[in-house]
């Protein structure tokens, strides 16, 4: 039985008063207690559709045509047709919270953040299901208590602040299923989420489908997610469906170009040495420049050691010591970048990884430890350098951030970002600085002719490609990536990686790469290490580290990615309850025994390590 | 917690007040001279004979024979003790001067601001709920006026009009012959008859202000997550509205007391000559140009002693309406 029937729907929206129709003819259906899966870029409308779904389409924007029916498992004859009920009115705010739930992408602001999480859900609760405050309260702690919540009396007191993201986005669970939806609208639940807590997540919606008999209209932009969630299949392109049917159908046989492109352009685990992303549109062409070839010197170029820093968090009270708390971001860091190579550090949200970038590009200041530069010539210890020579070494050290929308500055045009570095760093007079920029915007694959233009006018790839156009402009010897394609569509992201191959490979450059997408990583390093809790669990060759994982947090991150695969599906009940990076799941060769001997990096043969007591045996592991 | 917070925020308010007494000492004696040179200079301008023992005398009373450093703290201690000093100009204790005019100027900024809040609140929700309408546009308009009309100007067309509308003066505050004398009921209708003027001229700008600073940040809260959030749970948007965004950008506006208070007592003194209004200001002013020194400083004093229980009163209130501020112990905007 379908419980959601959308015929012929279209939405227009008017922006600087102009008409413009963003869903164009949309059919799809849910069936009671199915999973949905509404996949397709960000533009594409599949948002769009949702909202129209819980008739809250933004102001500019209006169904012009099609209709929305909904009926109720529980008065299956009734159908009532959603985009014509009247907007703010009693019966499409009954619906509401009360028969569709929402969950939204950002679990982070998608709370109210000074109203308790027991409050928030109250007041769902209380619209559709009055019941006096104490049942509710009752009834609300069993349900933060389903969802995953440790302690549920607690938890009601808690403000979304309080809770890691995974966390909050458990308890928009709690809330949009407290009044047992017939239907569940997950638009990208899980997209800002760690791959480990996505796995819950996902794991946490299943269970409770299955124990609730909702139906879910989940809508993603990642296949792997859509492979182990969905019953059926929706690809939007362009506010049009351009293919549907149930996921075996659309996974072993995808008919439609713009799927079977889709699932070229994302990276996966079993990618060829040397295989190409094949991008969904080719980016303008780029002139053809011949590899250059690094010769392997014997110093590596970077070499981190004994890396350390800790921040003090918490209030500092006035009287007494208040509850301070000294958190270890960075622990013991130690590793090797050889020129021209790609080392790639992936870790969990908070696990250090970006602290450690700060710190290589003396933004942060550590607590102790070393960071050699060794260009062949000369070496210097980066944390110690100062006033004009830690001037003259910042153009070596370069740096791609992750947001292309807040790192470039609105108020420049892509000239004066560009140009901006030379002039600090002197370089050249204003000819040759024009020259280079012009030079630089080729180089990425702009054209120059936009050189004028301001960053609001670019979209977020060709922002990205600002970026590191940026990056490129004084000639540096090692780039710090950190997160560059995480803000992109798969179409996009693509472009982006291949694009950074390519300037790696015509360039020799050096190339730290952060991410905490393992495809993305695997597809980019030569080498990987992974960060928990502020230390390097482990480091290996790619090929070794995908291959033969031995510590048991690499194993767990590799387990929960999800595979655009219907015949390797997510083994939900494998991850760690609480979080992979949480010691205490460990085998005891991996743990800090209290007065034992502190852990070290064991050695595994081809440059693999693995962070355990000394003595304990590996091999079995491996 | 709370209670701890507040008491941390006043023992932090007693080096502050320190700090600007020390300032406001230091500035008051910048010029050349004294209040007594002052004296003197004027007298012999009118060609009277300075009575010169006369005026040493005085000034060995005052301690002005003194290091500054001594006298500075002569000053603070009787501040401490309620006793801000002497006028010279007028020969009597500051207290006796001030005293009328003082609880005048409070009364006339507290309502002043009830007035800025009550007016500017709807106008804002309006406009922002209504963004871009005719409405939005009207009151938007309106609002640029009174923000764009000189306080004083103002004054003098409603002072203009008063009198030849309703043949009345509406300048001061009350009837000459109630100031200083104690509260009745007759001086109480008296102050309210007064009052209404000076409240809309002073706070015709601080209205206007506050309804562009009450839309942009409505505006703001209704793009947010959890404004979606609330009506995706079927809230009413009237209800949606209140409890949520509504309750955000009352933060802004909270923090934003500490500068309402000061603001209006001292952004009041040209339309108090104006309206000649038994308030502060003109007396300030007078004394500032006296180098009246005690009744100069104290009257600063008061001032500090304002802006200081306006951030202390609007820290509170934050803390109260925010969990983040009070639970995490650091400010958020």
């Amino acid at each position: 039985m379908d419980i959601l029937r959308i015929s012929d729907l279209r939405i227009g929206f008017t922006v600087h008063g102009l008409a413009r129709e963003v869903v164009k003819g949309v059919s799809l259906r849910v069936l009671a207690g199915k999973t949905v899966a509404l996949v397709g870029e960000s533009g594409s409308g599949k948002s769009v559709i949702s909202q129209a779904i819980m008739g809250l389409l933004p102001r500019n924007g209006g169904v012009t045509g099609g209709e929305i029916l909904f009926r109720d498992p529980a008065s299956p004859e009734d159908w009532t047709d959603i985009a014509r009920l009247p907007a703010e009115g009693r019966e499409i705010r009954a619906l509401r919270g009360g028969r569709i739930g929402m969950i939204f992408q950002e679990p982070m602001s998608s709370l109210s953040p000074v109203h308790t999480i027991g409050n928030q859900i109250e007041e769902a609760l209380q619209l559709h299901r009055p019941v006096p405050h104490k049942q509710a309260r009752a009834q609300i702690e069993t349900m933060l208590g389903r969802v995953g919540f440790k302690d549920p009396v607690r938890a009601f007191g808690y403000y979304p602040f309080e809770l890691s993201g995974g966390l909050r986005q458990r308890a928009m669970l709690a809330m949009a299923l407290i009044c047992q939806p017939a239907l569940l609208i997950a638009d990208e639940p899980t997209t800002a989420l760690d791959v480990t807590i996505q796995a819950q997540v996902l794991d946490l919606m299943r269970d409770l489908q299955a124990e609730m008999g909702m139906a879910i209209l989940l809508i993603t932009h990642d296949l792997g997610v859509v492979a182990n969630m969905a019953d059926e299949v929706v690809v939007i392109y362009h506010g049009e469906i351009t293919e549907s049917g149930p996921v075996e159908d659309i996974f072993r046989r995808p008919r439609h170009p713009y799927l079977k492109a889709l699932l070229k352009a994302s990276p996966h685990f079993d990618m060829a040495e040397g295989e190409r992303l094949v991008a969904l549109r080719e980016a303008r062409p780029r002139p053809v420049v011949a590899p250059r070839q690094v010769l392997p010197d014997a110093a590596p170029l970077l070499s981190v050691r004994n890396l350390s820093k800790a921040y003090v968090t918490g209030s500092r009270k006035f009287f007494g010591k208040g509850t301070l708390a000294v958190v270890q971001a960075v622990d013991d860091v130690g590793f090797d970048i050889r020129r021209g190579e790609c080392l790639g550090l992936v870790g969990e949200s908070g696990c250090g990884k970006t602290t450690v970038s700060k710190i290589i590009m003396r933004a942060v200041t550590p607590d102790s430890g070393e960071i050699v530069f060794d260009d062949g010539e000369e070496r210097v210890d980066i944390t110690a350098l100062e006033g004009e020579a830690l001037r003259r070494f910042r153009p070596r050290v370069q740096m791609i951030f992750q947001d292309p929308v807040s790192s470039l500055s609105p108020r420049m045009t892509v000239q004066n970002i560009l140009r901006e570095p030379l002039v600090i760093h002197e370089r050249g007079n204003a000819a040759e600085q024009s020259e280079r920029v012009r030079a630089l915007m080729e180089d990425v694959g702009l054209d120059p002719r936009f050189l004028n233009r301001y960053p609001h006018s670019f979209s977020g790839g060709q922002r990205q490609r600002i970026g590191i156009a940026r990056a490129l402009a004084l000639d540096p010897e090692l780039i710090i990536c950190d997160e560059p394609v995480s803000a992109l569509d798969v179409s996009v992201q693509a472009q982006i990686l291949n694009l950074l191959k390519d300037l790696q490979a015509e360039r020799g450059l050096t190339f730290l790469f952060i991410s905490h997408n393992l495809a993305v990583v695997n597809y980019m390093a030569d080498r990987i290490a992974v960060m928990a809790n502020g230390r390097i669990v482990e480091i290996a060759p790619r090929h070794a580290l995908f291959s033969r994982p031995v510590h048991p947090y690499t194993q767990a991150l590799l387990k929960s990615v999800p595979f655009a695969d219907l015949d390797r599906k997510l083994d939900f009940k494998l991850v760690a309850p609480g979080g992979a990076s949480d010691s205490r799941h460990w085998q005891p060769e991996f743990r800090e025994q209290p007065g034992g001997p502190a852990l070290a990096h064991q050695p595994l043969g081809d440059g693999h390590y693995v962070l355990a007591q000394s003595g304990a045996d590996l091999r079995e592991l491996a | 917690m709370l209670l701890q917070y507040i008491l941390k925020r006043i023992l932090v308010m007693i080096p502050t007040l320190f700090v600007t007494s020390a300032l406001i000492f230091t500035v008051i004696n910048l010029p050349e001279g004294d209040y007594f040179e002052t004296l003197a200079a004027e007298m012999q301008a009118q060609g009277e004979k300075a009575d010169l023992s006369r005026i040493e005398f005085l000034k060995r009373e005052y301690g002005f024979d003194k290091p500054p450093v001594e006298r500075y703290f002569h000053w603070v201690a009787g501040l401490l003790q309620g006793d801000m000093g002497y006028s010279f100009e007028y020969q009597r204790p500051v207290r006796d001067i001030v005293g009328d005019r003082l609880f005048l100027t409070m009364l006339v900024s507290f309502v002043t601001i009830i007035f800025t809040w009550v007016v500017a609140f709807p106008i804002g929700i309006y406009s922002a709920t209504h963004q871009y309408s005719w409405g939005d546009y009207g009151l938007t308009f309106l609002g640029l006026i009174g923000l764009a009309v000189p306080h004083f100007l103002l004054a003098l067309v409603f002072m203009y009009f008063a009198n030849v509308w309703f043949g009345t003066s509406i300048g001061g505050l009350v009837d000459p012959q109630y100031l200083n004398q104690p509260m009745s009921w007759a001086k109480f209708t008296s102050i309210l008859e007064h009052l209404w003027i000076p409240v809309i001229i002073i706070g015709a700008g601080g209205t206007a202000g506050m309804i562009r600073a009450v839309r942009a940040n409505l505006l703001d809260e209704l793009q947010k997550q959890y404004y979606v959030t609330a009506r995706a749970k079927g809230l009413p948007p009237g209800k949606a509205l209140r409890k949520y965004p509504l309750r955000m950008s009352l933060n802004f506006f909270v923090s934003d007391i500490g500068d309402i208070l000061p603001s209006i007592v001292s952004g009041a003194e040209i339309v108090a000559i104006v309206l000649s209004l038994q308030t502060t200001g003109p007396l300030l002013i007078r004394a500032l140009q006296a180098q009246d020194m005690y009744l100069a400083g104290s009257f600063l004093m008061f001032l500090s002693f304002l802006t200081v229980i306006g951030v202390l009163v609007s820290d509170i209130a934050l803390a109260i309406l925010d969990p983040r501020i009070r639970l995490q112990g650091a400010a958020t905007k």
